[in-house]
Formats: structure tokens, sequence, C-alpha cells
């Protein structure tokens, strides 16, 4: 009896030791990277088109190389992730809980400016290296050295006002339109924001708004806002719209047969959704982001996005987020270490070799993006952006046939 | 003044004090869900002090929180004030909002007012999107401030020891005799001579000032404000269902509700991300079904049972 006890202690002492050390020996091989973004509210349908599929492909990628190459030790990748529910309270918890319960080592900045902002006292306070993709915002000064452990990639709201303001003055001085513009904006914080811009910067340029209104976050019929355009007779318009509504706003441009030379429309006008859903009808519609399909390193990306997630990389933030990965990849493996202060310091020091091309930071902002992009024949191209090479012309929008 | 009441209130500030220091010892994880449930706690003490006694179902919470919200947002980010001046004017606001809407609605009954005030948060979002978007023209609303957790906690405590006190103080004074009333009979109470309207204004103003309180120390938490995100209806549901289950008819019921409730929540948000709202609904039902009067009514309810069996 009494030995029976004791072979089952000893069994319970080996298993425990067992437990101990395999841990021990488990937490030296991976590299545990937190991730938390919607996948359900109002921003899921974003994230789950442009954050989650990358996260997912590059983790793929890399175990599939044999992991991160860690000052001479290959340690894999193991994605812990957590939905926030589209809420900033939530995210904010999950952020704690990645940091003081899971103890991840890197950290995939969240989606959405808002909760990019939210979090940056956070993850700066446990040093993470945080690289913002989907984050656009004129703070970005006073937020990079508020938070040094910040880095924003994606453009500011004036890049992409003023990339428009180019596209207008351009088809102006060649007679495509007038001095007419007709702009909407969601009222949204961030529809507010870019509309608030593009009043000084193309009224600057010698633009006449002669229809300037908004419409709330999501709006069912978009229709008379449509009609109030046409019927202004202006040959651009201008749309600084939201995922919901760019579609909306495409829908009712094409029955009520809005005559433009020009038609932008903000965010999701880059989403592969967008071209599938209107096909024809939509080429030559122009919208924020863009990419250079033609680039091999480019098409080599959207290839295995396709193949590994079984998703088609939209024709913007996709490859931007992909390319933050691979800043933080590089970054790690250039630094040799885990240390996120040694890893932060490299990442500003340093230029990266990426899917966007050659990226470096610049008081932490990073000057290498597509602000504009145009449906042509089934791809959205990019015709304008920062530091990107490829840009092709812009086309004409001539009707809304298929 | 029964002496039983002296005793809950040193009850009451020896759990504040001692609340105090729970800082001392979670760590970011905990403190973080501290400060949720300490959120939860003002709100829906406050929540119960109008609808406890009154039986008016008020889904306004997620307005007046917003308001708070909202006003610390704007007034740092586009008129570069301290957050002490929102923190003090925000809540004024809203009791000003509360007491008009009051005077608008109190006089509908029962399910009118349930309607009504869920429809409100919806109108007040709206309302602010379109005055920002027309007149105001912003740029975001920043809340960058230095204050972490632990401060956040502590205001959030101060803000639910004030509102218990009220409480106790309330249902102690004529007003809150007269609710009481009001949430058995309105029709008797207004033949004996009560001012039922004007009670009712009152406390449905006090709650709107503590919810827009509570929503402008929340801010900084976020740091990064839109009308969308402060004026969440989800908040409204949560408030009551915590109540009600802990029991809306004593003053420290809610606090029987929540600390449960913020614990399970976390868990399920953890365990099922997907299936939240479905649990949020059946919490509901459940409530509604088997602890109308919450669980501190189902304790009195057994303990009443013991003590006629023993008698």
């Amino acid at each position: 009896m009494i030995r029976r006890k004791m072979l089952g202690l000893a069994a319970a002492a080996v298993t425990a030791s067992g437990l101990v050390f395999g841990a021990a020996a488990q937490a030296q091989d991976v590299i545990k990277l937190g991730a938390i973004a919607p996948k359900t509210g109002p921003l899921a349908g974003g994230a789950v088109v442009t954050q989650w599929p990358n996260v997912e492909l590059w983790a793929k990628q890399v175990n599939a190389r044999g992991g991160l190459d860690v000052g001479g030790k290959k340690m894999m990748i193991e994605v812990i992730e957590y939905d926030d529910k589209t809420n900033p309270g939530e995210h904010i918890k999950l952020a704690q809980r990645l940091a003081e319960q899971d103890k991840v080592d890197f950290v995939v900045a969240p989606y959405g400016t808002g909760f990019n902002i939210a979090t940056a006292p956070i993850y700066g306070r446990y040093g993470y290296p945080m690289i913002a993709v989907s984050a656009i915002t004129d703070k970005m000064d006073e937020l990079t050295q508020r938070y040094p452990n910040l880095f924003f990639t994606l453009g500011t709201t004036t890049a992409f006002v003023e990339g428009v303001k180019e596209i207008l003055v351009e088809q102006r001085d060649a007679g495509a339109i007038g001095n007419e513009v007709a702009m909407v904006n969601v009222a949204d914080a961030f529809g507010i924001e870019l509309a608030d811009r593009a009043r000084d910067i193309f009224g600057e340029a010698g633009f006449e708004l002669v229809y300037d209104k908004s419409y709330p976050l999501g709006t069912p019929d978009l229709s008379p806002v449509m009609k109030g355009a046409k019927d202004s007779g202006a040959k651009a318009f201008v749309a600084w719209s939201y995922p919901p509504d760019s579609f909306g706003l495409a829908e009712q441009a094409i029955i009520e047969d809005l005559d433009v030379a020009v038609y932008y429309s903000a965010v999701a006008t880059s989403f592969p959704a967008f071209g599938a859903a209107y096909g024809n009808k939509i080429n030559n519609v122009l919208g924020a982001g863009g990419t250079n399909v033609d680039d091999p390193k480019v098409a080599e990306y959207r290839k295995a996005h396709e193949e590994l997630t079984g998703k088609v990389a939209d024709y913007w933030a996709s490859a931007n987020t992909y390319a933050a990965l691979q800043i933080l990849e590089q970054a790690i493996e250039g630094a040799g270490t885990l240390d996120r202060d040694t890893v932060t310091q490299y990442i500003k020091d340093n230029s990266f070799d990426t899917v966007m091309g050659s990226l470096s930071f610049e008081n932490n902002v990073s000057h290498t993006f597509w602000s504009v992009g145009q449906w042509q024949d089934g791809v959205f191209r990019g015709v304008k952006g920062s530091n990107v090479d490829g840009a092709v012309p812009v086309r004409l929008k001539d009707g809304w046939a298929e | 003044m029964k002496p039983s009441g002296w005793l809950e209130l040193l009850i009451a500030a020896a759990l504040v004090v001692l609340a105090a220091f729970v800082p001392m010892f979670a760590n970011g994880y905990w403190l973080s869900i501290a400060v949720t449930g300490m959120m939860y706690i003002a709100l829906s003490t406050s929540w119960a002090l109008f609808s406890g006694p009154t039986h008016y179902i008020s889904l306004a919470t997620g307005a007046f929180f917003g308001v708070g919200g909202y006003m610390v947002g704007t007034m740092m980010s586009d008129y570069q004030l301290s957050f002490w001046v929102p923190l003090i004017v925000a809540p004024l606001v809203a009791a000003a909002l509360a007491l008009l809407i009051g005077i608008a609605t109190l006089r509908l009954s029962g399910v009118y007012f349930v309607i009504f005030t869920l429809g409100l948060a919806e109108m007040i979002r709206n309302l602010i999107s379109w005055i920002q978007n027309n007149f105001l023209g912003s740029r975001g609303l920043y809340v960058l401030t230095d204050f972490r957790d632990h401060h956040l906690y502590w205001m959030l405590l101060g803000v639910a020891g004030v509102i218990y006190l009220l409480g106790w103080i309330v249902n102690r004074s004529r007003i809150g005799f007269a609710l009481r009333i009001i949430g058995n009979d309105e029709t008797v109470a207004r033949h004996v001579g009560i001012n039922t309207a004007t009670a009712k204004v009152i406390m449905f103003t006090t709650t709107g000032f503590f919810a827009a309180l509570v929503g402008a120390i929340i801010a900084p938490r976020w740091s990064y404000i839109e009308p969308n995100q402060v004026f969440s209806p989800q908040l409204s549901f949560l408030v009551v269902i915590m109540a009600l289950l802990g029991g809306a008819g004593r003053l420290w019921g809610p606090l029987v509700g929540v600390i449960p409730f913020t614990i399970i929540w976390e868990w399920v948000g953890v365990q099922f991300p997907n299936q939240s709202t479905l649990f949020l609904g059946l919490a509901f039902l459940l409530i509604v079904y088997v602890l109308p009067n919450g669980v501190v009514g189902r304790i009195e309810q057994l303990r009443d049972r013991i003590g006629e069996g023993r008698s």
C-alpha cells in the first residue's frame, strides 16, 4: 500500500518536472506574438480583409522556414489572438492581458486609428514596439513624441487629401474638369477630419465646392446625397467615405448615372469585394490606397496571400500590414535578441527590405505609402503615392456601363 | 434613525477603504478589470437610485455616459482645456439634459419611457455628430493624459462612494419615501399629495449627472474618442442587467450583481468571444424569470421563510 503510494508520488514528481522543464524549454523556442483586432463589430469587415490574413500568412511563412533566427537560435512564432469586438474598453483590457497573463514577446499593432492611440500608452509602458498600419492622423509628431515606441506607416490625413488634390489639378489643367467639385463625407471622426482638410486644401488650389454634404455613419439610403451631387453639375466627385457607404455611393452613382470625369471614394474602394460587386461598371473609379501589382515582390506576396489564407489581399493596407510584420521580423533577427528596447532601437536606426520596397523611419514615421489608386480593368493600381514606384497615369471616368 | 442604518454606512465606509488598496495588489490585467468593475458599480448604483424605487427602467445611461466622454474629448482636443474643466462641466451639462428630458418624458409611463430612453443615446450621438460635422469640424478627439489605471480606479471609487452616501441619505429622506410610494402605486402617491413629477425628475437628473461623471473619468483610458464608441447601447443594457442581478431594491444590491457579473463576463469574453451577445440576452432572461428581485431579493425571501419556519 505504501509502496504504491510512493510510486504514485514519484510518477507525479516526474510528470511535474516534465511539465516544468517542458514549459521552460518551450518558452525558449517560441516567440509569442500577441494580436488583438476586431472579429466582430463595426470594424470587423475591414479587419478580416486587411489585418487578420496577414498575421496568419506571415506566421505560417516564418514557421515554414523554421522560425526566426534570434542570435543564432531558431525560434518559431506562436500567435495569441483576441477579438476586441470593436470595443476600446475591451481592447485595452485584452492588451493588459497579453502583457501580464500571456507575457507575449511582441505585439501586432491594432486595427483602426482609435485603437492604436488607445493602446499606445499600455504597450509603451511594457516597451513593445508598435508598428501601426491602419492608423491615419495628422497628430503623428505629438503622438510619437509621447509614445517613442509607436511607429506610423500608412501616411497622414493631409497626404491623402493632397493626393486627390493633385489629381484634380492635373485634370483641370487637362481640361477634363472645371473648378467645381462635389464633395460628401461620412459624419464620423475620420470622414470629418478628411473633409475638413479638403475644404482648405481644395480651396487653396482654387476649387469651388459646389456641393458639400455629409451623411451619418451607417445610413441606409444614400440616394439623396447622390442626387444632390448630380444636380450640382460638377465634373468631379469626391467622397470621404467608409466601408459600407463607399459601396452604397457607387451603387447610387450607377443608378443615377452620375456624369463625372473624376470619381473618388475613400476607404474600401481598394477592397477586392468592391471590384467583385460592380465589375466593369466601376472601371476608372479612384479610391484611397493603391498598389503596384507589376512589382514581382508584390505579385509574389499576393499569390502567397491567396494560397495560404484563401483570401485575396486588398489593394492597399494589406501590403503595408505585411510590411510591418516584415519590419518586426528583420528587426528581431537584426538585433539578435528578444529584448524589446534593443529591437525598438533597431527599427529606428535601420531600413528594411519589405513588400512595399525599402522602408525606413524618420522620427518614427515612414513616408513610403500609396495615397490614391484607381480601378483599371479589374485591378486597383496606385496612381499617387510617396516614395513608391510604379504609379500609372490617371484615367478619366467615362460612364457606368457594364 | 435605526442603528442598522449607521451600521450599514460603517460597513460601506470600511469596504471603500479596503477597495482603495486593490491597486497595490492587482497587476495590470486585474486592475483593468477592477476599473471596469468599479465603473459599473458606480453606474449601476446610481441607476438604481432612480430606477430601483420607482421601477422606471431607464436605458439612458449610455446617453449620459457618452456626453461625459465626448465632452472630455472635445474640450481637451478642440479647446485645449485641462481635464478637470470638462470633469466638472460635463456632469452639469448632462444633468441639465436629464432635467429637460425628465420634464418632457417622466409623465410617460412604463414601456413608453423605456423605449424613449433607448432611443435617447442614439439621438444624442447623431445630434453630436451633426454639430461636430457642421459647426466644429473636428480632427478626431484626443484625450492624452498621464493618468494610469490606478488613478482612474481611485477616482471611480470616490464617485461610487459619494453615490452610495447620497443614496443612503435619500433613502432616509422625504424624497426617498416619496419615490417608494411612486414605485408601489403612482396614483396613490398623487392622491396623498406627493408631487410625483418633481420627485422623479430630481432623481433622474441625479443619475444623469453621475453617469456623465463616470463617462468623463473613463475617457482618458481610451485616449481617442469617437461618438460611436462612447454612446454605446450595450453599456445601458449591461448596467440594467447588473443592477437587476444584484437587486435594485437595496442600495447595496447592484454591488452584489456587478462583481460576479464582471468576472463572469470577462471569462465569457475570453472563452466564447463570438457568443457574448447571446450570453447577454440569456442573462437578461434568466434574471427576469428566476431572480426578479435580484440575488439580494432572493436572499431576503429565504431569510423571511426561515424566520417564518422558526416562529
